[in-house]
C-alpha cells in the first residue's frame, strides 16, 4: 500500500506517488520527483492517455534510476529475439514479457492500450496474476527492441532474463479441472436418476427402472475411466516406488464399487452404487484441485538463470558485439555497464568496480575492487563501466556451481512423506481384517452373501474420508498462510514445517534489513552548521552510508557543494560554505592507517581536522528479538552470517547460550553447517534471502526464502515469506502444527459414519440408498469440520 | 411413460451444455487470471467520461 498521508511540506510525485525529497519538478501544474516520471507523464499526455492517472492515484513506479539507452540493443540480435518470440508469421510476432511493475488497474489499462501509443503494436493482454503481458506486434514496422524501449519509456521495463531464452509459453495444467467438471456432471445426473430406485417404482414400470440403471451405468463410464484416472496414475507411480500411498486403497475401493455395480445392473439384481462412486471421485478431485491451487505468480524453482541477463557485451578486437551467456568463453573480455550483473567470474582489466553483492549476500554495501582483482558472478556493478576478463565460464562460476550442485538431498518424494499415507496403511490393514472376518462369518452361515458382504465392506470403508480431510485442511491452511504472505510450494511443506526442530537464520537481509542502517555518532559534539555541511556533502553521493548520513542530518534545504570528489570505496570530499569537508574511511580521512580496519565506520574531517566518526550497524527488523526469544524456548536456534563477528555479543544475548552462532560463513560453509545439523538427527528449517543461502535452503528440510517484495527474486526454496511478516513465524509454525490435529479430528468423525456403514455392510444389507446417504453426509461434514477447525486455529493465532 | 424418457434426454442435454460451457471456460483461460477481467470490464466507462487533453495531430497519428 502506498502511504496516503504525508505532511504538506513534502509534495508527492503525480506519477509515482513518492515523496519528493531531493528535488521537485513542477510542470503542467503537477509535481514530479524526477525527470523520468515527468517524461512518462508527457508521453501519455501527448497521446491523450491521461486516463492512466484517473483510474488509480499515482499509479507509476519511481523513475529515479535511469535505464541505459542501449540496454536493449541485444534484442536486435536475431538469434536472441527468436528465442524470446513464441510465434512468428509474415506479419506478426507474439511475445510475452514479465513486467514486475504491474500492480494496479492503471498498469493494466496502459499496457493494454499500447496500440494507441504505437501503431506497430497490434494487441496486448495482461495476465495480472503472473505479471505478464502478451503482446502481438507487427515486426515489419516495429522491432522487438523498440517495443522493449517503448515499454521502458512509459515506466514498464520488461524483465528479460537468461531463463526466458527458448522457454516456450507454459500453460497451466488444467486436466484436473476438466476431470472435476466431468465428474460433477456425471455425479449430479446419476444422483437424479437414482431417485426412482430409492423411492420405489411401480411394478408395472420395471422396464423404466432398467432404463435408469443403464443410463447410470453409461454415465459412470467417464467417471471411472477419465476422472478417476488421476488416482490410478498416482497409485501406480507410488507402487512403482514400492510405496503404498493413500491412493492405492482408494483405487481398490473405486474398482470394487464399479465392478459390483456393473454386475448388479447386468444381472438385474440391483441398481449398483454408481452415485456413491462418482460422488466420492468428485469430492476427492475437488479437494485435490483446491489443495494444488498454488501460487502461479511465484516461482519456487528459480536457479541462477532467472537472475542473469540474457546477453552481455563482448569486446573483440576493438569491436563490441552481443554475446548470449552460453556463448561466453574463457578469456573473453566483457564490458559490464553500470547497473549490470556480472555473469561470470573474472578479473577486472579496466575501470574501477564498485560491486553490490546484495543479490548474493543480502548485504547492500558495495564492495570496491581495483584492476587486477577478481569479481564473482552475481554481483552488480554500481559504478561506471568496467571490463573483465572471464576466468571461468558461466556454468562453472563459483555461485552457479553451487546452484548446479548435483547432490540433491536424500528425502522421499514430496507426496510420500506425509503421515496420511502411513495412517492409510493401518487403515487398509484393519479394513482387510474386517472384510476377511465378515467373509469367514458369512461363509459358514450363508455362503451366498460372502460376495455382497466383502464388496460392501470395501466400498464403505475406503480411506477417502482421510484423503478428503487431508486435502481440504491443507487447502484451507495454504490459503490462510498465503493471505498472511507466507507462500508454500505445496501442501507437504505444511507438515515439514510442523516437524522441524531446529531453525537456522541467515543474518544480513533476513534478521536485519539490507537497506536501513542504524547510525551512531561518536566524537566532538557537532554544531548545527557542521551537521548541515555534512548533510549537504553526503547528499551528493548515492553510497548507502552517504544516504544514511544525509538522512541523519535531516533538513531539506541543502547548501551548495563545490569541488565534490568521490573516490570509490574510500570516501567523498567537497567544499561547503568555504570549509573542506571530508567523509570516508579512516585511511582516507586521517591520511594514515589506523588500528581499526572496520568497514562500518565513517570518519569526518572538516578543514582536515578529524571531528569524530559515524558507526553503522545493520538494523534488525522490528520484533525480531522477541521472535527469537519465543522460538528459543522450543527450538534449537542457529544464526549463520557471512559477516564478521561484530554482532556476536548482541546475538548471544538475544538467542541464549544454546544457540549456534557462526560468522564469516561462505555459501559452502552454510551448506555444510546444515548438513552437520541434519547428521545429528535434526529436522532443519533454514530461513535466508540471498543467493549465498541458496545451497543451504535446498539442503535444509524446509527452506524459507525471505523477500522484501513479491517482485523480488528469491532463490529456489520450499516457501516464500514477505519480510515484514517474519515476526509472525512462530504463529505460522503453530498453525502448521494444528494441521495434523484438524485432519485427525475430521478423520475420526468420518470414521463414525464409516462404522454405521460398516454395520450395514458386514450384516450384508448395505442398500445403495444407505450408501448414497452416508457418502455425501460424511463428505460434507468433513468439509465443514476441516474448514471450521482450521479457521478457528488461524483465528486463535491472530492470523488474517 | 415415454414422457419421462423425453424429460431425461432434455435434462441431460441441458446439463451437457453446462459441462461444455465449463470446459470451454477452462480452455479459454478464464481461471488463469482471476483479477484482470474484473478490472478490464470497467475501463470503457472511464474512457468515455475522461476526454483526452487534445486530439492527435495527423502527422503524429501517421507515425
Amino acid at each position: 500500500m502506498r502511504k496516503l498521508t504525508t505532511s504538506p511540506a513534502t509534495p508527492r510525485c503525480y506519477h509515482c506517488g513518492e515523496d519528493c525529497h531531493e528535488e521537485v519538478l513542477r510542470a503542467h501544474d503537477k509535481d514530479f520527483c524526477c525527470s523520468g516520471c515527468q517524461m512518462v507523464y508527457e508521453i501519455l499526455n501527448q497521446n491523450g492517455m491521461c486516463d492512466y492517472y484517473t483510474i488509480s492515484n499515482n499509479p507509476g513506479t519511481s523513475r529515479r534510476t535511469k535505464v541505459r539507452a542501449d540496454k536493449f540493443a541485444f534484442l536486435d540480435d536475431g538469434k536472441i529475439a527468436d528465442s524470446l518470440i513464441h510465434f512468428k508469421n509474415d506479419s506478426q510476432s507474439h511475445i510475452s514479457f514479465y513486467v514486475p511493475q504491474i500492480h494496479c488497474s492503471s498498469c493494466l489499462w496502459l499496457l493494454e492500450n499500447l496500440h494507441r501509443l504505437e501503431r506497430g503494436v497490434l494487441s496486448s493482454k495482461v495476465n495480472f496474476i503472473k505479471k505478464e503481458v502478451d503482446i502481438v506486434f507487427d515486426h515489419q514496422v516495429f522491432s522487438l527492441r523498440k517495443l522493449a524501449e517503448l515499454m521502458t519509456s512509459i515506466g514498464y521495463e520488461p524483465y528479460i532474463s537468461f531463463s526466458d531464452m527458448g522457454a516456450k509459453k507454459t500453460r497451466i495444467d488444467s486436466s484436473k479441472l476438466y476431470k472435476l467438471g466431468v465428474a460433477g456432471f456425471c455425479f449430479a445426473n446419476i444422483m437424479l436418476m437414482s431417485f426412482p430406485e430409492y423411492l420405489g417404482i411401480d411394478a408395472k414400470e420395471k422396464s423404466l427402472l432398467l432404463v435408469f440403471r443403464y443410463a447410470n451405468l453409461f454415465l459412470s463410464l467417464p467417471v471411472f475411466f477419465y476422472s478417476a484416472s488421476e488416482f490410478y496414475i498416482s497409485a501406480w507411480k507410488s507402487l512403482k516406488h514400492r510405496f503404498l500411498n493413500i491412493d492405492a486403497p482408494i483405487v481398490l475401493a473405486v474398482w470394487v464399487t464399479f465392478a459390483r455395480s456393473v454386475y448388479e445392473v447386468l444381472t438385474a439384481t440391483g441398481g449398483g452404487y454408481f452415485d456413491s462412486m462418482s460422488g466420492i471421485v468428485f469430492f476427492m478431485l475437488a479437494g485435490r484441485v483446491l489443495q494444488d491451487k498454488t501460487y502461479q505468480q511465484l516461482s519456487f524453482e528459480r536457479d541462477y538463470t532467472s537472475y542473469f541477463p540474457i546477453a552481455v557485451t563482448r569486446i573483440t578486437e576493438q569491436k563490441q558485439e552481443t554475446a548470449t551467456l552460453p556463448d561466453i568463453r574463457l578469456n573473453d573480455t566483457l564490458l559490464i555497464h553500470s547497473e549490470e550483473l556480472i555473469p561470470a567470474d573474472g578479473i577486472i582489466t579496466r575501470g574501477k568496480a564498485l560491486i553490490d553483492y546484495s543479490f548474493v549476500t543480502g548485504e547492500s554495501l558495495p564492495v570496491a575492487k581495483e584492476m587486477g582483482e577478481i569479481v564473482y558472478a552475481g554481483g552488480k556493478q554500481t559504478g561506471g563501466n568496467i571490463e573483465i576478463l572471464v576466468i571461468k565460464e558461466v556454468a562453472q562460476s563459483y555461485l552457479t556451481k553451487l546452484w548446479n550442485r548435483n547432490e540433491t538431498p536424500v528425502t522421499a518424494p514430496d507426496d510420500e512423506r506425509s503421515f496420511v499415507h502411513l495412517l492409510s496403511r493401518y487403515f487398509t490393514i484393519i479394513l482387510f481384517a474386517i472384510a476377511g472376518s465378515a467373509a469367514a462369518w458369512w461363509y459358514f452361515h450363508d455362503p451366498s452373501r460372502v460376495w455382497t458382504a466383502v464388496t460392501a465392506v470395501l466400498i464403505v470403508a475406503c480411506p477417502c474420508a482421510l484423503l478428503l480431510s487431508n486435502t481440504f485442511t491443507n487447502a484451507n491452511i495454504l490459503r490462510r498462510l498465503g493471505r498472511n504472505h507466507l507462500y508454500l510450494r505445496n501442501a507437504q511443506v505444511i507438515e515439514d514445517m510442523a516437524e522441524a526442530d531446529c531453525i537456522v537464520f541467515d543474518k544480513t537481509g533476513t534478521l536485519t534489513t539490507g537497506l536501513y542502517q542504524d547510525i551512531l555518532y561518536e566524537g566532538e559534539p557537532l554544531q548545527e552548521k557542521q551537521v548541515k555541511a555534512i548533510g549537504a556533502l553526503a547528499a551528493q553521493s548515492t553510497h548507502p552510508f552517504s544516504k544514511a548520513i544525509a538522512a541523519w542530518a535531516g533538513s531539506l534545504t541543502r547548501q551548495g557543494v563545490s569541488g565534490f570528489r568521490e573516490i570509490a570505496g574510500k570516501g567523498i570530499e567537497g567544499i561547503v560554505d568555504g570549509d573542506l569537508v571530508t567523509l570516508g574511511s579512516a585511511a582516507f580521512v586521517t591520511q594514515q592507517p589506523l588500528e581499526s580496519n572496520d568497514a562500518s565506520v565513517v570518519y569526518i574531517a572538516i578543514e582536515e581536522e578529524v571531528w569524530g566518526r559515524f558507526k553503522f550497524r545493520n538494523h534488525y527488523r522490528d520484533h525480531i528479538p522477541s521472535l527469537l526469544q519465543k522460538l528459543g524456548k522450543n527450538y534449537q536456534l542457529a544464526v549463520l552470517s557471512g559477516d564478521n563477528a561484530g554482532e556476536q555479543a548482541y546475538l548471544r544475548k538475544v538467542l541464549g547460550y544454546n544457540a549456534i552462532l557462526l560468522f564469516n560463513q561462505q555459501p559452502m560453509d552454510k551448506l555444510e553447517a546444515i548438513k552437520t545439523l541434519q547428521a545429528q538427527g535434526k529436522k532443519v528449517m533454514m530461513i535466508g534471502d540471498g543467493l549465498n543461502d541458496a545451497g543451504a535452503l535446498q539442503q535444509a528440510d524446509i527452506g524459507i526464502a525471505v523477500s522484501e517484495s513479491n517482485n523480488n527474486f528469491t532463490p529456489a526454496s520450499d516457501a516464500i515469506l514477505a519480510a515484514e511478516q517474519l515476526p509472525l513465524l512462530d504463529r505460522f509454525i503453530r498453525l502448521a502444527k494444528a494441521n495434523k490435529q484438524v485432519v485427525l479430528t475430521a478423520f475420526v468423525i468420518s470414521v463414525l459414519y464409516n462404522l454405521v456403514g460398516l454395520f450395514f455392510a458386514v450384516t450384508g444389507v448395505l442398500s445403495p440408498m444407505i450408501a448414497a446417504i452416508l457418502m455425501p453426509c460424511s463428505s460434507i461434514s468433513i468439509l465443514f469440520v476441516t474448514y471450521g477447525l482450521s479457521n478457528y486455529f488461524g483465528f486463535r493465532e491472530g492470523l488474517k | 411413460m415415454s414422457v419421462i424418457i423425453l424429460l431425461l434426454v432434455a435434462s441431460i442435454s441441458v446439463a451437457s451444455l453446462f459441462l461444455f460451457a465449463f470446459i470451454w471456460s477452462v480452455k479459454d483461460g478464464q481461471y488463469d487470471d482471476e483479477i484482470a477481467p474484473a478490472v478490464r470490464i470497467l475501463f470503457d466507462d472511464i474512457s468515455a467520461t475522461a476526454k483526452p487533453e487534445r486530439e492527435l495531430l495527423p502527422e503524429e497519428a501517421a507515425k
